[in-house]
């Protein structure tokens, strides 16, 4: 067997240009590395409906849509010679140096286009000391700033709001050291997960995190949002795993907690402190984590279910059944598969429908083994008919699209111009709930659209997440922002959430988009604390202003 | 007109989206612990005779898929079975390497015996590419061929396929029997549903040793060694347009 041969081989099967032909290809996902995550190219039955608008529109700037946000007065306004000092630390986009608004456009406005800044200038450090260098100069000059990783966050947190100035990481993208015995990766904040993971796979071992943005977000960013994830399940948080963080402070002191240890119970423990904050209290500029083996053998199984208490019953077995190896649990409703289907033009794997869909992975290191657990487990899900129908990747190719029909719901989602995301923890048995009374609401008000209405301005309701952590993604894909869908959904979602004691951000963060709704989940005393915490990291303020815990 | 007895033959192989790594030997592909799953093209020869029986429902006698290979194959012809095979043969080789030849061999004696008037099989296994084994077993067979096919119809007796072509295709139509290899635009293979795979599991799975086939199955080829491709060359980025263009002149290409 050559393989020079088997390369080739792909490589005409891939070479054809029917899309069509080549069978079972993560073709949204590779769509979506290619085009930074904007354009995706798609057959699509929706884009020709009238009404269906393209996601093409101007963003809205983030100053006017939240008016009651004002610029702050302490902060100074950027100079010829400020400039010409950024010019002199790193690469620099300014309009001063002939940049077009167009060039700007990428780093002022968020993935979900949603919210646009208006800064002029964009600097691009290489190293930590022009990271230290940067904030030093911007803390005396009083200069506000956004630390930016991927620019993949879901709050609005990693583009400005005014005219911060936005410290992009992507030239900070090396990998620092690997240790084969610990697992233990050091690297730049500024690496792509993607390429984080496929280093540690060439490696044997595997990123602890796992989203769907891995194409484009960076591990710093990663860890400055605590993101959760695919197989957080499996791996646990980033609180557990990130062993250490290197990060500049706003004054621009280097704080070198790059621990190589799993246990250290050496005073406060620094770097949780940076682990979900945001950018609000210093720049992360590498990190240490600890990856484990790579899974040898990988099982996906797409399910079936009639109902959520069906779902819950699904995950109690599974749960049972799978134990060690089981790596992720995700639930997707009816609509979310409707809609990438409809998005993407490809045939769902499974033939019949069901309210509810669930993705089963297992990682585990003996394939004999895992088989057989999972074949157990799908057998008796059928026989005590718990689930309708399913079926299970046979192949690496079919793995990767059963993961599209999860992966995929966020980008199928933007499809019409705009979407309304709440990111909430709830307790599981009345997780989906959440969702049913949203759609009856948006109903009601005759917002929602039907087949006799089918424009209205609500596309649909959906419910998607890491059913695994009691997570849900609740979605309203919407034919353009609407002050009328805002005000049936806020706060009526947040009242929701806190009278069950839920979290209104489970793992987005809050950036603008949460942060005045922070008083949901939190008490008066936590807020005061924060609040300490942040005026002790960065008096000034000039960290990712107007977001988070503000004042 | 008469009844189908369909043939699909198939093979497992390193999972096509894994890259192959060469054994310390030099002279084989490393597959321990490596994930292993059907031949790309053989999921399209499945999916299309499953198509067939769907569209000529009772005309379509029997379904069997056919490998040979080591005990794992099994693996494999049960797949073939949940997606809609009526049932599997395996020739276990235990550790020998069969060529195209030998293979042809083997399937023109399952084609006598089993009867068969249709073998649908892939236009090549991405294993080790030779890409034979359909035209052998049609010359073998004295049968009619279609290679690369895009499209199969059936009406009477009569079989018609579009031909994957360089450039563009070519239809063909010919006579039952007849061998008939599967290309990637032939179709979408199917799912196996949880209930079939279950049912999968219940159909007949026949087993006979390599032996029992006989002589002139050795092979005739030694592998010398095997060469990984050579590593791509990292690409170098330009500050900007007149960048580009001297760049490009360097090379030769402007
Ligand atoms: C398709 C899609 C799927 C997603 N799925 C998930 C999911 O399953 N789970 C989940 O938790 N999240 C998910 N997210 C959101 C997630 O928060 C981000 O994708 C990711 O973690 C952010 O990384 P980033 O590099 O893009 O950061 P950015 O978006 O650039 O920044 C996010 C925040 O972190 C700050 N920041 C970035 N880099 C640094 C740094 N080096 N130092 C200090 N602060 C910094 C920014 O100021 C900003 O406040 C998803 C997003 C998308 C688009």
């Amino acid at each position: 067997m050559n393989p020079s041969n088997v390369l080739r081989n792909v490589a005409r099967a891939t070479r054809r240009p029917s899309v069509a032909a080549v069978p079972r290809q993560r073709l949204l996902a590779t769509g979506l590395r290619l085009s930074g995550w904007r354009t995706v190219t798609t057959t699509s039955e929706v884009a020709d409906k009238p009404g269906a608008a393209p996601a093409k529109k101007e963003v809205k700037f983030t100053a006017d849509s939240y008016p009651n946000i004002q610029r702050g007065s302490q902060f100074s306004k950027l100079t010829a010679e400020d400039i010409a000092y950024f010019e002199s630390i790193c690469p620099i986009v300014s309009t001063e140096k002939g940049a077009t608004q167009d060039d700007l456009e990428s780093f002022n406005t968020d993935w979900m286009r949603k919210y646009r800044g208006q800064t002029t200038l964009v600097v691009k450090p290489k190293t930590t000391e022009d990271v230290s260098n940067i904030l030093k100069y911007c803390n005396e000059r009083k200069l506000a700033v956004v630390p930016q990783g991927g620019n993949t966050g879901l709050v609005g947190g990693s583009v400005p709001v005014f005219d911060e100035i936005v410290i992009n990481m992507s030239a900070m993208n090396n990998v620092r050291s690997f240790d084969a015995v610990s697992g233990i990766l050091t690297c730049d904040a500024g690496v792509i997960l993607e390429n984080a993971d496929s280093y540690l796979r060439e490696r044997g071992f595997i990123f602890p995190l796992d989203l769907g943005a891995k194409g484009s977000c960076h591990v710093g960013g990663n860890v400055a949002t605590n993101a959760g994830g695919l197989r957080l399940l499996r791996y646990g948080s980033l609180h557990g795993t990130v062993l250490g963080v290197e990060a500049v402070l706003p004054d621009g002191t280097i704080l070198d907690d790059l621990s190589l240890l799993r246990k250290n119970n050496t005073g406060y423990d620094l770097k949780q402190l940076f682990i979900g904050s945001e950018g609000t209290i210093g720049i992360i500029t590498a990190i240490s984590i600890v990856c484990p083996q790579r899974p040898k053998s990988q099982n996906v199984a797409l399910l079936l279910v009639e109902s959520f208490e069906k779902v819950q019953e699904t995950f109690v077995k599974t749960k049972e059944q799978l134990s060690e190896i089981l790596s992720a649990f995700e639930m997707m409703d009816i609509n979310s598969q409707r809609l990438v289907r409809q998005v993407t033009g490809k045939s769902h794997p499974l033939k019949g429908e069901a309210p509810f869909y669930v993705l089963i992975e297992t990682s585990g290191s003996n394939a004999e083994h895992d088989d057989e657990k999972v074949g157990a487990l799908l057998q008796n899900l059928m026989e005590d008919e718990i689930i309708l129908d399913g079926t299970m990747a046979e192949s690496e190719a079919q793995v990767r699209e059963l993961w599209t029909w999860r992966e995929g719901v966020p980008e199928a989602l933007g499809h019409w111009g705009g979407v309304y995301k709440y990111d909430v923890s709830i307790p599981l048995s009345e997780l989906y709930l959440l969702v049913e009374d949203v759609r009856a609401k948006m109903s009601s008000l005759g917002l929602l659209s039907t087949p006799e209405n089918p424009d209205n301005v609500v596309v649909d309701v959906v419910g998607y997440g890491h059913m695994g952590d009691s997570n849900l993604h609740l979605n309203i894909p919407v034919r353009g922002f609407d002050k009328r869908v805002e005000k049936a959904l806020e706060p009526f979602v947040y009242e929701w959430i806190q009278k069950r004691r839920g979290s209104i951000s489970a793992e987005h963060g809050l950036g603008v988009a949460k942060s005045e709704f922070v008083g949901y989940s939190r008490g008066p005393t936590e807020l005061a604390v924060m609040q300490r915490i942040k005026n002790m990291f960065d008096p000034n303020e000039i960290m990712n202003p107007y977001k988070y815990i503000k004042a | 007109m008469s009844a189908l007895r369909i043939l699909v033959p198939i093979k497992r192989v390193l999972d096509y989206a894994i890259k192959p790594r060469i054994a310390a030997s030099g002279k084989a592909i490393d597959l321990t612990g490596q994930k292993m799953s059907l031949n790309p093209f053989d999921e399209l020869s499945i999916e299309a005779s499953v198509r067939l029986r769907e569209e000529h429902k009772t005309r379509i006698e029997d379904i069997l898929a056919f490998s040979a290979g080591p005990q794992k194959s099994q693996d494999a012809l049960r797949t073939a079975m949940a997606m809609g095979a009526d049932r599997g043969l395996l020739v276990d080789t235990a550790t020998t390497e069969l060529e195209p030849l030998a293979v042809a061999k083997i399937l023109k004696r399952v084609v006598e015996k089993e009867k068969s008037n249709l073998v649908i099989l892939g236009k090549q296994s991405i294993d080790d590419d030779a890409g034979q084994t359909g035209q052998m077993l049609a010359g073998l067979l004295g049968w009619g061929q279609a290679t690369q096919a895009a499209d199969i119809k059936l009406e009477g007796d009569t079989v018609t396929v579009v031909k994957e072509v360089d450039g563009g295709t070519e239809t063909v139509k010919g006579k039952l029997p007849m061998v008939v290899t599967t290309d990637l635009r032939l179709n979408e293979p199917r799912y196996a549903s949880l209930p079939n795979i279950m049912k999968a599991k219940k159909k007949k799975l026949e087993q006979i040793p390599l032996k029992d086939y006989g002589e002139g199955l050795e092979g005739r080829l030694e592998v010398l060694q095997l060469v990984e491709p050579p590593p791509r060359q990292g690409g170098g980025k330009v500050a900007d347009v007149s960048g580009m263009i001297s760049k490009l002149k360097e090379l030769g290409a402007l």
